[in-house]
């Protein structure tokens, strides 16, 4: 058992850390948020640069050669400054899909893109009726001589807006919640029969609901096997919860720390808030919820990395059954301490909140992985 | 004792139902039940206008005051049964700081000459007030509060800053406490003032929450004139006056009717909304939390009754009320998160974006309404005295600790 980082992955976080310190404190997030796409351009190019986008992928495939344990160094890092480039979208989850289930020419010719930050992906899995259930899938792909024919919508496609692709998942054979017969597909945005209709999320992210009405795809779209996506649906979702998750952990040390700092400046009844023995003990109480969160994100990412499989499945729902309480916890009590100061959009505390607040819900709440854990 | 609701209870029942279905029909509350915006303006819609002017009509816009300006001669039973119905029907309430707050103080205070200007312009809710309370340096420890206040012939001129003032852009008049006297203990040597929003002298800047919503102000008096007129019961005594005025405050903000009402949408966007074939009403998990708040809501509703009762014998009510504070808004706050869980993706959807483009909602019609509600509804256990204020008043007033 070793919890020590090697070189490589120090090297990794200390990056990322000087960024989110450096050039991306909270006023700059503001600006950022408010250009057109909701993120800035030239960061994801300094990204690109830095090589973050290859983390997650393997040398042969352009990557950094990283696993769950880099990747969770990069979210963290993402979660403490509430940076809103769409690392999630585009690299943990189109790029996660095509790292698993894309043929050597997909690959070269939209993971590579993906790596050098030329072109962002977007998965569009979730249906208005799915929920959490992967294996919902209403929409359609009907073969049309060598190609498909999509036909359906999607729900709350984090990055669509800016995303120059979208990977699909689409009922190819079977009824609506079977486990086989879900196929992906790769889908430019700019394909005829595909529409969207974009709005920002209330953490300050992106996202759309898609429409596909009669849109034509070749073969060549088709990512994996046909029918045969729902597994690797599956593992990409784990890594991207694991990624949420993370990015809880980091926001929930940001929130607690600054608890701390200003109950020791503000004072009321005479003496720092801080002296009064009810807020410490509250404090204390964010403290070990942030602790616990971070051993169960340290286990998630080590039982990732030894390979996917019962093991690394429970271990990720049970990490994001702690994130989910101790975020939604965190983030309250949070804005509690602060009292008004708090609830204010000045203040970078309600948007941890806010962000905290979605990630209880993101890829399953609590009560979901609850009983995804007991099933395993 | 005895729970059952006896034939004229029914039967006021039964009226009131009646009332609501003529002035706030079905329609006019489905249209209004999505809308997310809050009142920026004190000119109410044409419906909520007329919903008020019904009840005013009808001798039931402020059932709590006393009868000889305009209150009712209910038992609590019937105000708690007007209370529920008006809920559970999403019907528009009087401006609380003028009708539950500022009243009280003046019908058991004030001048003639105050409660004739003032009350009857608030029963009709033709004069919005706002609450001169916290300041940057005074929040949970509002006695410490700095705003001066010194007399100068006939006026006192008021100069200093308040903070999270509700509605102070909106308002009409400002009840103010002001500090009077600098010596001695911080409680005494506060006054209570009337203060007319259009004075010179008194600039309101907003302050912007969570999700964008401009409701409350910072209010910077400076050289304000005020009448001393306006100055309510003795000088130096105000803090008598507003710590009258904070019970009847938590009792309001307690809400046990609209998280009754909250309660059954929560179990209507459960019942609309899917999964696996079934519904989220028919997950066990759901339900069984669902449940659980329910019961803690019935609890808090018996307490509240029991407080009104008490209230019905004795006068106002006393430090139990906030029970009904902490309670109140630790339920209300779950039920609204509880929402949110709901709706899945969708509860990401941000609200504004949905209106702007008039393409109807994104996902569930109650998305944009839950969302406002569960951000605005974080700072109901810090306003009216933060919770843990909250049990501080419980752990001296009534265990003696």
């Amino acid at each position: 058992m070793d919890f020590s980082l090697s070189d490589e992955q120090t090297m990794l976080k200390d990056s990322i850390e000087r960024f989110v310190q450096n050039d991306y404190d909270f006023d700059t997030r503001r600006k950022v948020v408010a250009l057109e796409e909701g993120f800035s351009r030239d960061n994801w190019k300094q990204f690109a640069e830095l090589g973050w986008l290859a983390v997650p992928f393997s040398e042969e495939d352009g990557g950094f050669g990283g696993g769950a344990v880099e990747l969770m160094l990069v979210m963290e890092q993402i979660g403490r400054g509430l940076v809103v480039e769409p690392y999630l979208p585009s690299v943990v989850l189109a790029g996660g899909l095509l790292k698993h289930a894309g043929s050597a020419a997909q690959k070269e010719s939209h993971l590579a893109a993906l790596v050098d930050g030329s072109k962002l992906g977007a998965f569009a899995f979730a249906e208005p009726q799915s929920r959490f259930n992967l294996a919902d899938v209403a929409v359609t792909a009907k073969q049309d001589g060598d190609g498909w024919v999509l036909d359906g919508h999607k729900s709350v496609v984090l990055g669509a807006p800016s995303a120059d692709f979208l990977v699909v998942s689409a009922r190819t054979s079977g009824d609506q919640r079977d486990a086989d017969g879900i196929t992906l597909f790769l889908v430019d945005a700019d394909t005829a029969g595909l529409s969207r209709r974009d709005y920002p999320t209330v953490d300050a992210l992106r996202a759309s609901e898609v429409k596909l009405e009669g849109v034509k795809v070749g073969a060549e779209a088709v990512l994996g096997e046909v029918g045969k996506a729902l597994p690797v649906i599956e593992q990409v979702i784990d890594e991207a919860t694991l990624a949420v998750g993370c990015e809880a952990v980091g926001g929930m040390e940001v929130l607690y720390k600054a608890t701390v700092e200003y109950s020791k400046q503000r004072v009321q009844f005479g003496q720092p808030i801080g002296k009064f023995q009810v807020l410490q003990h509250r404090m204390v109480d964010m403290f070990m919820e942030y602790e616990q969160s971070k051993s169960l994100m340290f286990m998630a990412a080590m039982r990732m990395d030894e390979g996917y499989g019962t093991e690394a499945k429970k271990a990720v729902s049970a990490f994001k059954v702690q994130v989910g309480k101790s975020g939604r916890f965190v983030g309250q009590q949070a804005v509690q301490l602060h009292g008004g100061m708090g609830m204010t959009e000045e203040l970078s505390v309600g948007h941890y909140f806010k962000r905290l607040t979605m990630i209880d819900t993101l890829f399953g709440n609590v009560d979901h992985h609850l009983k995804r854990y007991g099933s395993l | 004792m005895d729970l059952k609701l006896r034939d004229e209870d029914l039967a006021f029942q039964a009226e009131v139902r009646a009332f609501i279905d003529e002035y706030w029909p079905e329609d006019v509350r489905e249209a209004r039940s999505t809308a997310t915006r809050f009142e920026e303006s004190n000119r109410h819609p044409p419906e909520v206008r007329r919903w008020i002017d019904a009840l005013n009509e009808r001798g039931w816009a402020v059932p709590n005051w006393p009868q000889e300006w305009g209150g009712t001669d209910w038992t609590p039973t019937q105000k708690y049964l007007w209370d529920r119905e008006t809920a559970l029907a999403e019907c528009p309430q009087l401006s609380a700081f003028g009708a539950r707050m500022l009243a009280p103080v003046l019908y058991t205070w004030g001048t003639p000459e105050q409660k004739e200007t003032f009350l009857p312009r608030i029963r009709e809710e033709r004069m919005i007030w706002c609450q001169g309370y916290s300041e940057p340096g005074a929040g949970s420890d509002l006695a410490a509060l700095a705003t001066r206040a010194v007399r100068d012939g006939d006026d006192f001129v008021v100069n200093g800053t308040k903070i999270w003032t509700s509605g102070a852009h909106v308002a009409d008049w400002m009840f103010c406490l002001v500090r009077t006297d600098g010596a001695g203990k911080k409680q005494e040597g506060i006054s209570f003032l009337l203060i007319d929003m259009k004075s010179p002298g008194i600039t309101v800047n907003p302050i912007y929450i969570l999700g964008g919503i401009h409701s409350v102000n910072e209010v910077e008096l400076k050289d304000v004139r005020v009448p001393a007129k306006n100055l309510v019961g003795e000088e130096n005594k105000g803090w008598t006056y507003a710590k009258g005025l904070l019970t009847h405050e938590r009792t309001g903000i307690a809400g046990v009717a609209r998280s009754q009402m909250q309660l059954r949408r929560l179990k209507r966007i459960a019942a609309e909304t899917g999964v696996d074939g079934a519904t989220l009403w028919d997950d066990a998990d759901f339900r069984r939390r669902v449940d659980e708040l329910e019961i803690d809501l019935e609890a808090l509703s018996m307490t509240e009754l029991r407080v009104l009762a008490q209230v019905e014998q004795g006068g106002a009510p006393g430090p139990e009320s906030s029970i009904l504070k902490i309670r109140g808004t630790e339920i209300s706050q779950a039920i609204a998160s509880m929402q949110i869980e709901a709706f899945g993706y969708y509860g990401m959807a941000y609200p504004d974006q949905t209106l702007i483009d008039n393409e109807g909602p994104i996902g569930h019609p109650f998305v944009a309404p839950a969302l406002k509600g569960m951000l605005y509804g974080r700072a109901s256990s810090i306003f009216g005295g933060s919770n843990e204020i909250q049990k501080n008043i419980i752990s001296k007033a009534v265990l003696g600790l």
